[in-house]
């Protein structure tokens, strides 16, 4: 028995407040950093500011979903922000090479963008499937087999970029989607619309446009939802709790380990691949996102602030949420608050530490 | 006969070890029969081969007066041979109807369509078969981490019977509890014997396969040396058959 | 495993040195220029940073553990020192002075990000990837502080004559010369051996080698990888090991960021970030255990000669370097999966 240690703690009133706060120090912390900044940044609260914190932290979001399912099955994946940026060039250059006239073909947008999407989902599949059959079937460490996915995965980025190009001269419909909101109201012509300005909307009025819900917004939502369930209430979150807190357990209780590490690698490609596609949509082009961004680092963070731990079998979308969120606002409260931007590394190192210190201070019982 | 289940002639070699030899053994329903041996004598071997961790290379298992092909611990769970091992095979980080239902969760609908866990149903039947078995645990909501050696023990066993165990083999049962614990664990196999099930112990607590057991099989070097009804025998006839009775007369 | 045959065997054990001659062979064949003194010189320089880093790794590997933060701590010791250097000569000392004295500086500050780390991992209990990644996380950000994201400027072209200098000249008629370069006509050529940045690197790898093998404080590297209650029980201060640990990862990784301000004269905060992949998979094809317990310098070393060849070679024969990565993350594949199917013959494990 290798770690009987953890003596079961008894439950005082006192000790359980004190491990209720010591638990949730995320969403405290996370309300006094906004509090701070509502006072100390300029325009926080404005409605345009907080879709900006929406709009960029959905690519963060994606990644640091995927990282949640690989940590609590007690792996890592150090290749999605890797996988990302695959699958943006892949998707920016399959739509590039349709829609343009260069094989003299020329696609609509429509179905350029739609096989693009595919490709790039391909791709990142192929990247999953790699890193989940290596761990799962050659019981290669996780850390290793996704560093090495990363490896192949840069060079075939850089390859198919022709050394991390930009690829461009893309469909215009590709922003106008991925920074488009859901709602649009005119107060000159008193009129409003969807997904688009109203008709009759003049250059100087785009200015006075009220925009509400981002599409980002409702994107992150739809996939906070799905996957809040997917890890919650089914068989296949379950079972990836199961693994990540005993392997040995979970094999005799009839689960197909192999298999199911192989599913959540795949899923945790899919995510990065899909940020990378909306990250093609954002830009409207297929820039690479370059290394030493650590892409994959923040969303670890963000996973373990969040209360998760490397050592498998905890961690919650919603905890994700607060710790993608914690990261990205103070991102963004900083540069309000005038602070520079290397301060954000700064910062999620300590509360980083902050977050490991604290989770070992109050063990998870409840 | 009458064995619930039976292993006759078993045979396992590993390379040129022969770690099992030509052992046969059988244990009735609502019987316990403990395994004694010293370390190497055979015993986990021969109770893998049961468990359908090993393949014998010779000899054949018979459940329920048929004889069967124990390919994998699945084929094993699915006739109702369960194992409760030493680490107790245990997710930590979950609760106790989630430890019960692994692998085998409850599935509700969802607004007619999505397919979810019905923790409520696997909550209360969880609280059902614990109640069965007069076990008592503070709170089924509290992580597995929560609870004690003993406690933790018991939602093992419970697992089993909860999902129709017919037969349970039980390695080192008592083996990191503490002495009020022990006695815990050993009335709850009584129990078991109640509920018309076969188990086996494995032991090196002479005091745990006494209390309990109604015969006791005896291995030594791969081979059974002895086998005896608990009542007409004593620690020091057993002692001597494990170590082998050359070393006592000396 | 007594069947396999004494071929497989064979090959299995040596897999790296036969990976890395038939590199040699390879490239000898494609590359232009690679087999001579000057390709192997190419292929020892552009090694040096990664087995500085990839031998800070190792110590860290053998415990176990993992130190994300050596390539940021390298950017921030060409940041820190450059700026050292550049603030001495403007306060009106001699280049050479400032050299020296920003040097010894840099040596001592560059150990803090190590002491964190080494602090978090033994005192606080926090995993080593997490521990190391937050000490990168601030390095970094303090090296972007610093260097306000861009070059440092100010550093003196002295700074370079070192960099780049080599240990031994030999010109004809002049014979051989160390450190200086011969006074020669316009035309003659003069050879250049062992860059010098080579020969410190090598001393302190020679140095390392021998205390990771021979010294007691590497045994108890190893028992601490291997089994870290065992390590306890035998009575190793596993606390203050672990500051050690990565205080000397820490060290190594300055020594590197200093060499990289010498050689181009600035310093950058993503120096290093380049070489964190090359350094760790250097050190497991060199056959460590991420598990910890195993792995040696020697076989670290070999890995990175097989990366810088790689790198080298690929260059030379007029590959886009890129394709380096696909090459390396293959590599890493191959070598953790060699590690599986012969785990008997590299090292061993239950």
């Amino acid at each position: 028995m290798a770690d009987n240690s953890l003596a079961p703690a008894p439950f005082s009133s006192r000790s359980s407040a004190m491990a209720i706060f010591g638990r949730n120090w995320a969403v405290f912390f996370l309300l006094v950093m906004v509090v701070v900044f509502i006072f100390t940044g300029k325009n926080f609260l404005a409605l345009a500011n907080l879709q900006t914190i929406i709009y960029s932290a959905t690519t963060s979001l994606l990644l640091a979903f995927a990282e949640t399912f690989v940590i609590i099955a007690r792996g890592i994946d150090l290749s999605v922000g890797y996988v990302m940026g695959f699958s943006t060039i892949v998707c920016a250059g399959v739509i590039r090479d349709l829609y343009a006239t260069q094989f003299g073909v020329h696609w609509p947008a429509g179905v350029a963008i739609a096989l693009g999407i595919v490709a790039g989902l391909v791709a990142s599949l192929a990247c999953g499937l790699a890193s989940g059959i290596l761990i799962s079937r050659f019981r290669v460490p996780p850390f290793i087999a996704t560093l090495g996915v990363l490896g192949v995965a840069y060079g075939f980025t850089l390859h198919a970029s022709d050394g991390g190009f930009p690829i461009a001269f893309l469909p215009n419909v590709l922003t106008e989607i991925g920074n488009g909101y859901v709602y649009y109201y005119n107060p000159v012509l008193h009129a409003y619309s969807f997904f688009a300005p109203p008709a009759g909307t003049t250059g100087p009025q785009i200015k006075e446009l009220v925009r509400l819900f981002p599409n980002a917004l409702i994107l992150t939502l739809v996939f906070l939802v799905l996957l809040w369930h997917l890890l919650k209430n089914t068989r296949f979150g379950q079972h990836t709790y199961a693994i990540g807190g005993s392997m040995d357990a979970a094999v005799r209780a009839g689960i197909d380990t192999r298999r199911h590490l192989v599913q959540v690698y795949v899923l945790s490609a899919l995510l990065a691949g899909l940020a990378g596609i909306i990250w093609v949509f954002q830009t409207g082009q297929g820039n690479f996102v370059p290394m030493g961004s650590n892409l994959e680092l923040f969303a670890i963070a963000a996973v373990i602030i969040g209360g998760a731990s490397l050592n498998g079998g905890k961690g919650r979308i919603m905890s994700t949420l607060i710790g993608v969120f914690i990261i990205s606002i103070m991102a963004n409260g900083l540069t309000l608050t005038g602070v520079e931007t290397f301060w954000r590394f700064i910062a999620t190192g300590v509360i980083l530490i902050v977050a490991i210190v604290v989770d070992q201070l109050f063990p998870d019982l409840l | 006969m009458g064995y619930l289940l039976e292993v006759r002639n078993i045979v396992k070699r590993f390379g040129g070890l022969t770690a099992v030899n030509n052992v046969s053994m059988g244990v009735a329903a609502g019987e316990v029969v403990g395994l004694l041996g010293d370390n190497g004598a055979g015993k986990s071997t021969l109770i893998k081969v049961v468990s359908g961790v090993h393949r014998a290379d010779e000899g054949k298992v018979l459940f329920q007066d048929r004889e069967v092909d124990i390919g994998s611990p699945m084929d094993a769970l699915a006739m109702g041979i369960e194992t409760i091992y030493q680490d107790l095979a245990l997710a930590e980080n979950l609760n106790t109807p989630a430890n019960i239902f692994l692998g085998r969760e409850k599935m509700k609908k969802a607004l007619g369509i999505l397919n979810v866990l019905d923790h409520e149903y696997m909550h209360e039947e969880s609280r059902q078969v614990l109640e069965k078995l007069d076990i008592l645990i503070p709170s089924l909501r509290n992580k597995i981490r929560a609870l004690s050696g003993g406690q933790r023990q018991a939602v093992a066993i419970s697992r089993s019977i909860y999902w129709d165990a017919k037969f349970l083999i039980m390695d080192e049962p008592t083996a990191a509890l503490g002495v009020a614990e022990q006695k815990k664990v050993l009335d709850l196999v009584n129990r078991l014997k109640s509920h018309g099930i076969g188990v086996i112990v494995i032991s090196h607590q002479m005091h745990d396969v006494f209390s309990v057991a109604d015969r006791l099989v005896i291995m030594r070097r791969g081979e059974k040396v002895a086998e005896l009804v608990t009542k007409d025998t004593n620690a020091d006839e057993v002692v001597s058959l494990i170590v082998g009775a050359e070393t006592v007369r000396k | 495993m007594t069947r396999k045959s004494g071929f497989a065997t064979f090959v299995g054990q040596r897999w790296a040195v036969l990976f890395l001659c038939l590199e040699v062979v390879v490239f000898s064949i494609v590359g232009q220029g690679f087999f001579s003194l000057n390709g192997v010189q190419i292929v020892l320089f552009y090694g040096t940073s990664l087995f500085l880093l990839a031998t800070a790794e190792t110590f860290v590997i053998v415990t176990g553990g993992i130190d994300l933060s050596v390539g940021f701590v390298m950017g921030f010791s060409a940041v820190i020192s450059a700026r050292l250097v550049a603030a001495m000569v403007l306060a009106g000392m001699t280049p050479l002075t400032a050299i020296i004295l920003a040097i010894i500086a840099t040596l001592a500050i560059g150990l803090l990000p190590g002491l964190l780390s080494g602090f978090l991992v033994g005192r606080l209990k926090v995993t080593s990837f997490l521990a190391t990644f937050a000490t990168g996380g601030i390095v970094y950000g303090i090296s972007l502080l610093l260097s306000g994201g861009g070059e440092t400027k100010g550093v003196p072209d002295l700074a370079n004559v070192i960099g780049n200098s080599y240990f031994l000249y030999w010109a004809r008629g002049k014979g051989f010369s160390i450190f200086t370069r011969p006074e020669v006509a316009r035309g003659t050529r003069v050879i250049e051996i062992l860059p010098s940045m080579l020969v410190i690197t090598a001393v302190v790898v020679i140095v390392a080698a021998f205390v990771l093998n021979r010294t007691r404080f590497g045994r108890h590297t190893y028992a601490i990888g291997g089994n870290e209650d065992a390590a306890v029980r035998a009575g190793i201060n596993i606390r203050r090991h672990y500051l050690v640990i990565y205080a000397l990862s820490a060290f190594f990784a300055t020594l590197a960021g200093i060499i990289y301000m010498l050689e181009y004269i600035t310093g950058k905060p993503d120096a290093g970030t380049s070489f964190l992949l090359d350094s760790i998979v250097g050190v497991v094809i060199g056959g460590a255990s991420l598990y910890g317990g195993a792995g040696t310098v020697w076989g670290t070393i070999l890995g990175c000669l097989i990366l810088s060849v790689l790198e080298t070679g690929l260059r030379m024969a007029g590959v886009p370097t890129f394709d380096k990565f696909i090459a390396v993350g293959l590599i890493l594949i191959l070598a953790v999966l060699i590690d599986q199917f012969f785990p008997e013959l590299i090292h061993k494990e239950d």
